[in-house]
Formats: C-alpha cells, sequence, structure tokens
C-alpha cells in the first residue's frame, strides 16, 4: 500500500490537450505493456478542429468491468485503483470492454487477457507519480492534492458522471466548467451540438 | 563528381530508414537494472529539456523524466520520450565508407578516408583558392563542436565559406534582435511567462514545436492571462486562444504596423520609455500612420475589429509577453517581420522586467548556442562580427594567429549551394545539415551535389544529402559527447556522455582534429576533451555580447543551467536581459527599425492562386534524419500530406483522402488531403519533414532575406488539381 494516494489524485483537463502523444509513447515504455500504450488519445473530429482528448481508466469507484466479469478477475485495490484483469482467471470473454462506459479495457490477443490503466502500480506503488503525467506538456494530465488544482485552475474537478440515468463516480477527475452537477456523458447530444459552426475567423 | 553509386531503392534497403520500435536488445533486456541514469537533454528542439538516459552495456535502454530540471520538469513531448531510440539503430553508420559508383559505398579506414580527403582539399584549394571548399554545419551541435567548426573552418581549412543550418532557422530572429537590442538573445527566461498577463504567440506553433512551452502558457492563462494567436493554421495553441487573428502568409508587417498605430492613436505609448530608452520612435510613428485597420483586413484577412482589439489588448496590458518563431521568419521580410513585432514591444516599453518579455522560439537542439559561438559566416565566437577589425584581432588573438589569416564573412547556406551550382565551389565538407530535404528548391540542391568536385559528409546515418557524398565518415551522437548547448532561454546547459560511439564511429569533434592535423594545423587543435574547447570558448566569447566567460560545466550542473551573458567567474548569469533598461548600443538606447509592409517574393496569379505555408509536425525534427528512424514516431505520421480548407477542396472536387497535385513554379508533388476548417481557405500546409518525392521543398524558392539570408519557406504561390 503506498501513500501516494492519500494526497494526491489524477486530473485530466482536456481543454489543454495539444495532440502531442507523449502520454500513449511514455506509457508504451512501461515494462509491463512493453510498446503498448494503455492509454489513448482520440482526435474528435479533425475535419472541424485539432482538439483532442486523451483517455485513462477513471478507477469507477464500482466498476462495470468488475461486476460484468464472468471469472472474477478483475479487482479494485484499497486505493481505489482498477487493476487489469489478472491473467490466471481471465477467460478473455471480452465483457468487460463492452461494459467499460468510457472504453476503456481492451482484450490483448497476444497476452490473451485484458489490459488496461493501472495508474502505474509499479511508480505509484512508490511514491512517483504515474508516468503520463510526469510527461504530459500541457498538464492535461496532472497528478497531485485536489487541493492544490482547485487552488490553481479556474475549472473544477468533477469526478460525477451520468449516462442516461446511470450516475457514476470514479476516483480520476475530469477537471469541467461546473463542479456541482455531474459530467453528462450524453453521446447522442455531444454529437449533435459539437459541431456548431461558429462562423470564419477570417477573411480571403 | 558527387554521383549515387546505387539506385535510391538499393540505399533505402541498405541504410533506411528503418524502424527502430524496441529498445536495444529488445524490451527483456531493457527492463533490467540500468548500469547508469545519466542527466543530459533531449536533442530534439531548442527546449533542451531535461532527461534521464538510461543506459546498460554501452547501449542507451530507456529514459526517465528528471523531475528536477527546472525548465520542464520531467514533461517530455514523444520525440523527447522516443529519443533514446536513435541509439543502437541498424541504420547506424559505424565505419567509413567511399562512394564507387556502380558498385556502392564500401568500407574504407579511417586512415585511407583522411588521406583522400586532406588529397582533395589541397587539390581543389590549390586550384580555385581557399574558398573553394566550403563546409556545412548545423546547430543540432554542442556548443563546443560549433566553436571547433568555425575554428576548423578558419584556421585549419582556412575558408571564409562556413556556415550552418541555423541559416533555416533563427537567422530573422537573431539580426532582427542585433538592429533592435543590440544583442541576440530571448529577452527572458520563461519564468517571466508565468506571471504576465497577455500573450501574444505570432508564428509559433507552439505546441508541436516547442511542446512544453505550452504548459507555461496555460499557467499564466491559469492566473487570467489572455492569450492572442497570429497564424494561418488553427494551431493546437490558437484552438484555445482568446483572440485569434489568422493572418495571410506574409503579411505580418502590415498587422503589427497597423497595431502600432492604433496604439499611437490610442495613446497606449509608454512615452517615458520611448522617450528615454529608444530611438526612432518620430520615424516609425510618421511611417505606420498610413496602416488602418480597414486596409489592414484587405491585406491580412484578419477582421478589422479583431485587430482592432488585439491593439486595445496590447496596448493596454499590465503586463506582456511576445513570442515568435519560423512562421513570421521564414520571408524574405523574416527581419523586417520580427522588427515589426519588437516596435510594439517598444512602444509599449514592457521589457526588462518581471512579466514583461520578449523572444523568439529558437528551434534546433542548439540553435542559440550555435550560431553564438562561430559556425555563422559572418560571426566569430561571443557572437562577434567577422568584418569588425577589434573582433577580428580579439578572436585571432585567442587563437594566436594573425589577424590576415583570419577569413573575411563568407557566404550563407544557401548561397554556398548556389555557388556549387554555379561552380565556383568545387568541394563540401558536412555535418549535421541534410540540405537536400531542409533547404527550398530540392530540384536545384540536387543538380548542385552533383556538380561538387569532392565532398565529404559526417554524419551517423546516411541523410539523403550524405548518399552524394564521396567519402561519409560515422560521426557521433548527441548522447556519445560531453559538451553543452544553449536553450531558447539562453541559458547553458550540460550534454552528459551516455554512452560512447559504436564501431568505428567517433566523436565529431575528434575527427576534426585529425583532420586539422593533417592539415598541418595540429598545434591549434590539441584538446584532450570537451571542456578544454569549452575553456578556451569562454575565453573567446569573452567580451562579446554572448559572453560565456564566467561559465563552468560545475556551475553548470550545480545550478542546472547558467545563462548568459554571464561575463565573470562568478556572476549569477543573466535570466533577465535589460533590467536596467539598458541596452546593446553605445548609447544605451533600443532601436526603433522602421519597416514598410512589401509582398513576398513568390507571386500569386490565376495561374497560382494559392498560399503554400509549410512547417513541422509534433513528431519529427527538421529533416527527419533521426525521428523517422523511430518507429512510434513514424507510425503517427509517416507520410507528409496537405491540409486544405473544406471551401478550396470544393472548388477543385477534392474529398478528405483524395491525391492532390501541388504546382509552384519549381515543381509539383502529389500528396494526401486532409481537409480541415482549421486553416484559412486560401491557404494549404504541407509538412517538410522527408526526402525525394516527399519533399516539398520541391515547390519552395530559393528567395532570401536581404538581411538575414532566410530563404521564404513559409509563402510560396501554388496551384492545386485532384489527381484521384
Amino acid at each position: 500500500m503506498s501513500d501516494v494516494f492519500e494526497e494526491n489524485d489524477f486530473f485530466i483537463d482536456p481543454q489543454r490537450c495539444i495532440g502531442c502523444k507523449a502520454c500513449e509513447a511514455a506509457c508504451s515504455e512501461c515494462s509491463t505493456h512493453r510498446g503498448v500504450p494503455m492509454i489513448h488519445l482520440d482526435t474528435l473530429d479533425r475535419y472541424y478542429t485539432v482538439k483532442t482528448g486523451p483517455t485513462v481508466c477513471m478507477h469507477c469507484d464500482d466498476p462495470a468491468c468488475a461486476s460484468v466479469c464472468p471469472a472474477d478477475a478483475i479487482k479494485r485495490t484499497e486505493d481505489g485503483v482498477v487493476q487489469s484483469s489478472l491473467k490466471p482467471r481471465c477467460i478473455g470473454c471480452s465483457n468487460c470492454q463492452i461494459a467499460c462506459p468510457f472504453g476503456v479495457p481492451k482484450i490483448f490477443r497476444l497476452q490473451a487477457q485484458m489490459l488496461k490503466c493501472d495508474m502505474c502500480y509499479d511508480r505509484t506503488s512508490i511514491g512517483l507519480k504515474p508516468m503520463c503525467t510526469t510527461v504530459c506538456p500541457s498538464e492535461t494530465l496532472f497528478f497531485g492534492p485536489k487541493s492544490v488544482i482547485e487552488k490553481l485552475r479556474k475549472n473544477k474537478p468533477n469526478n460525477e458522471f451520468t449516462f442516461g440515468k446511470q450516475k457514476i463516480t470514479t476516483k480520476v477527475y475530469l477537471m469541467s466548467d461546473n463542479s456541482d452537477a455531474p459530467v453528462d456523458m450524453d453521446v447522442v447530444d455531444f454529437m449533435s451540438s459539437s459541431h456548431i459552426n461558429e462562423g470564419d475567423p477570417w477573411i480571403v | 563528381m558527387a554521383q549515387l553509386p546505387l539506385s535510391k531503392e538499393e540505399i533505402l534497403e541498405k541504410f533506411g530508414p528503418h524502424q527502430k520500435h524496441e529498445p536495444p536488445g529488445g524490451w527483456d533486456f531493457s527492463v533490467q537494472d540500468p548500469d547508469s541514469k545519466v542527466k543530459t537533454h533531449c536533442c530534439f528542439c531548442g527546449q533542451g529539456c531535461g532527461i534521464i538516459l538510461k543506459t546498460k552495456d554501452n547501449q542507451v535502454i530507456g529514459f526517465d523524466p528528471w523531475e528536477a530540471f527546472p525548465f520542464n520538469k520531467g514533461k517530455l513531448c514523444p520525440k523527447g520520450v522516443k529519443r533514446y531510440m536513435q541509439g543502437s539503430h541498424p541504420d547506424r553508420l559505424v565505419y567509413p565508407m567511399e562512394n564507387r559508383p556502380g558498385i556502392g559505398y564500401e568500407r574504407i579506414s579511417w586512415e585511407e578516408a583522411y588521406t583522400k580527403i586532406i588529397e582533395a582539399i589541397n587539390r581543389i584549394q590549390g586550384q580555385h583558392g581557399k574558398d573553394a571548399f566550403a563546409l556545412l554545419s548545423g546547430v543540432s551541435l554542442t556548443n563546443e563542436k560549433s566553436y571547433l567548426i568555425g575554428k576548423f573552418a578558419r584556421v585549419a581549412l582556412q575558408t571564409a565559406n562556413l556556415d550552418y543550418n541555423g541559416r533555416l532557422c533563427m537567422v530573422s530572429a537573431g539580426a532582427g534582435n542585433k538592429k533592435a537590442f543590440g544583442i541576440d538573445r530571448a529577452a527572458n527566461s520563461w519564468a517571466d511567462i508565468l506571471e504576465t498577463d497577455l500573450i501574444l504567440c505570432t508564428g509559433t506553433n507552439v505546441s508541436e514545436c516547442a511542446p512544453i512551452t505550452t504548459d507555461y502558457i496555460w499557467k499564466a492563462r491559469d492566473r487570467g492571462a489572455k492569450l492572442i494567436v497570429v497564424d494561418p493554421r488553427m494551431t493546437p495553441i490558437a484552438r484555445t486562444a482568446d483572440l485569434y487573428l489568422p493572418v495571410r502568409p506574409g503579411t505580418d508587417v502590415y498587422l503589427f504596423n497597423t497595431i502600432l498605430n492604433l496604439m499611437i492613436e490610442a495613446g497606449d505609448i509608454d512615452f517615458d520609455f520611448v522617450n528615454n530608452h529608444t530611438v526612432g520612435f518620430e520615424d516609425i510613428k510618421k511611417t505606420v500612420a498610413k496602416y488602418s485597420p480597414q486596409d489592414c483586413e484587405k491585406v491580412t484577412g484578419v477582421p478589422a475589429a479583431n485587430i482592432i482589439k488585439a491593439a486595445e489588448w496590447w496596448g493596454r496590458a499590465r503586463r506582456s509577453f511576445l513570442l515568435h518563431a519560423r512562421g513570421i521568419e521564414h520571408h524574405t521580410k523574416g527581419v523586417d517581420n520580427v522588427l515589426s513585432c519588437i516596435n510594439i514591444v517598444l512602444a509599449s516599453g514592457r521589457i526588462g522586467r518581471t512579466g514583461c518579455g520578449y523572444g523568439t522560439i529558437t528551434g534546433q537542439g542548439n540553435g542559440q548556442g550555435g550560431r553564438e559561438q562561430g559556425h555563422k559566416c559572418d560571426q566569430l565566437p561571443g557572437n562577434r562580427d567577422i568584418t569588425n577589425p577589434e573582433h577580428r584581432k580579439y578572436v585571432a588573438g585567442v587563437w594566436g594567429i594573425d589577424e590576415k589569416e583570419l577569413p573575411g564573412k563568407g557566404l550563407s547556406a544557401q548561397e554556398i549551394v548556389n555557388d556549387i551550382h554555379a561552380g565556383k565551389i568545387k568541394g563540401l565538407l558536412s555535418i549535421c545539415f541534410n540540405p537536400l530535404v531542409s533547404l527550398p528548391d530540392t530540384q536545384f540542391t540536387e543538380e548542385a551535389l552533383k556538380k561538387l568536385d569532392f565532398y565529404v559528409a559526417i554524419d551517423f546515418f546516411l541523410n539523403e544529402t550524405a548518399r552524394y557524398a564521396n567519402i561519409i565518415l560515422p560521426g557521433s551522437l548527441h548522447e556519445e559527447d560531453e559538451g553543452t548547448a544553449t536553450t531558447a532561454e539562453g541559458r547553458v546547459v550540460r550534454i552528459q556522455s551516455a554512452v560512447t560511439p559504436p564501431g568505428e564511429a567517433k566523436i565529431d569533434w575528434h575527427i576534426f582534429q585529425d583532420l586539422a592535423k593533417r592539415l598541418g594545423r595540429e598545434k591549434y587543435f590539441s584538446f584532450q576533451k570537451s571542456e578544454d574547447i569549452f575553456n578556451e570558448m569562454r575565453v573567446a566569447s569573452h567580451g562579446g555580447t554572448a559572453d560565456y566567460y564566467g561559465i563552468t560545466y560545475g556551475m553548470i550542473e550545480k545550478k542546472m543551467g547558467v545563462f548568459w551573458p554571464c561575463p565573470e567567474v562568478g556572476h549569477p548569469g543573466t535570466p533577465r536581459l535589460f533590467e536596467d533598461k539598458k541596452f546593446y548600443f553605445p548609447d544605451g538606447k533600443a532601436r526603433f527599425n522602421t519597416v514598410e509592409y512589401r509582398p513576398s517574393a513568390d507571386v500569386i496569379n490565376e495561374e497560382y492562386p494559392v498560399y503554400l505555408t509549410t512547417g513541422r509536425v509534433i513528431f519529427h525534427y527538421l529533416s527527419g534524419a533521426q525521428t523517422r528512424r523511430i518507429g512510434f514516431l513514424t507510425d503517427q505520421c509517416p507520410d507528409p500530406y496537405v491540409e486544405i480548407h473544406p471551401r478550396l477542396a470544393d472548388d477543385h472536387d477534392i474529398k478528405d483522402g483524395d491525391i492532390v497535385r501541388i504546382t509552384s513554379r519549381r515543381g509539383s508533388i502529389d500528396l494526401k488531403a486532409k481537409v480541415v476548417k482549421t486553416i484559412r481557405p486560401d491557404t494549404v500546409f504541407v509538412p517538410y519533414h522527408w526526402p525525394d518525392e516527399k519533399s516539398i521543398n520541391r515547390l519552395t524558392q530559393r528567395a532570401l532575406d536581404p538581411v538575414s539570408k532566410i530563404p521564404e519557406f513559409k509563402m510560396s504561390a501554388v496551384r492545386i488539381e485532384k489527381i484521384s
């Protein structure tokens, strides 16, 4: 058990993301998953925008991936870190991949198991920050005390999300403009509103 | 005659670029405990991020973030993370080779190589004069190597024609800074960005070309600072800007003269500063009076209301920081663009104090230090002027030669290639420069290379230009030598050797010493270690503007970097210039420089109606000789592409992913279309990191800024058509 999670939390602030993939590059250097990143970066819609955003495991308080696992292969530590599947138990059924509301777990055929972000347990267990939060050039990915980031930034950490009527709380925080209401993850609503044409900034 | 000995396909098969995806020895090897952890720096841009390299069995097997290093505090971009993959690479050159037409690049001994090189130098210089043998260098090299190469060219090779790839980088900024401030350095360390209230980024794709600087900008914005971005493209940093001015390529002077005029009209001028610490304000005031926002809108394509808003914000800011880079500098009026920016800084009086600053963002690993220490054709160490009799005398004295022996001002990089093409320069030595990818008008460069009588290239990979060399010498990587580099902030940092060069490869400066010895100049080149070179350089720079005299290796390591000027031992260094409002002219006053807008060299007309601008992507560095060999980076961006606005694409029935032919007055290229709304509809963008048929520099032109001699990469007139 490490002390690092007693004082520190993981925050994602996508507005700062520059799409550089330093997170993927650094994650892929890990000795446990060797060349394969457990974090991924999405380009939202390059036609409209250069907007990008990283996705790490949000480490749900009540993880759907673990709930649906028929082999009881997915464990959550006392720190609240939801781990990759236990290899001896994992049957590679993909239930976790389908159930996760954030699209995080992936079945790796080579390893024949589900692997995902475990918040760099090798590093956090010895008091280091997760690798992606260490290298991220824009501090889109930030690891530190909640009181510190609340003081530093204008937006607020939020770890409550609603998917339709389902509410999910997570260990990882998303920096959002409104800290009181849960972040609504209504995909259809997002898709219809995100491409508002604000008019050209230039004159030809 | 320099020719290819094999077909390009055969060369590619043998020398790559091949992709390296795994650490040396594979993951099983690299996860073992390292033999050592070496604190050094990234080599892939001018920020000089601190990084720890892990070594085992004389190979770099991985990295660790160096969180204690003050500039980046462990942060890295993907190039930094994967930089170690350039070591132990299958493409690495490990022995000298001779180009034998029809046979290939044949292994030869060092002694054989040296003999042939010296014979060629003596023959060419004997027949055509000393200056007929040129040297092209680069600023990914350390200060020590830069200094030694400058000395080698002048003292051993005795040619005036030494120049460097910084000619394609910061020379417009350097020239502008000297004209306005009398010194060529960013005026502040980046710490002042954190304290500022308004940041103006112009022609700088910060997030891709200086990624860690993004963090400084955001930290200022967290405090409430506003951000203005001027760029024809909506770059990642422009996307979130408070004010975005999508300027038409090549019209920057118009924009900044208009902003200055609006500041004057509104009375937003620091007259106390202007009257007491500058000269030339009345002249510039007269000149800019005719620059109206309405005319500016027509020329720049930026809505007048936003120009007015920018002038108000800049005029009334309490603190401000202006950053620019190649976007305004890569023009035939690059120096004018820089000066027009500096003019609005001087008019605001906001320089030389907390949170108030200005700087160019140096692009190359040692772009700052490399140009200061003497491998620029018009400079001697310490940023001295090679045409100034006193400067010549001082440096000749340090080197122990007669001032008359010291060659004069030589040709700039593009001019050297022009003279090779014209048959005036017959011999070439190149290191750390890949002009066949990075110079404009690729076909012309290729023709020039074929005309060389003799060409020797030093590199660690067979770069595309070096393919034409008669002799290829295997040099050293950044992590294979000791030394220093100077970052965009003016911070001198320590480059530590993590491993030794593989095979028969040699440390670059050892090669120059070996050549100097064989040219009969051994007594000037008897350095035993990098630190000896640094110590001579300290003396050579002493009294110049870029004064390193007080800096020692020990001090750099202890303080994790020292900012020059540092003129005496014990001096703390100078993170912020001009705190005393003294500028580097005899009267101590900064200069307003009157500049007028003038059109770019290439002409937009019916035949060539579209603006082409070129630049970098986050995943590659310069000509790509290193990053195109690193698997992760190449996977993200394997090929160039063209960004086109949907309106322009529609006009030509182009859909995303179609192959588009882009044609300029020099040549054409076929590229995949990326149809995006994040670029001006009259402009297309292509990144430049690739060779041969993928080189956008087939379309760019050799038009140079009259002062800085930088080529106009950022504006070419082109037409586009759908191919398939």
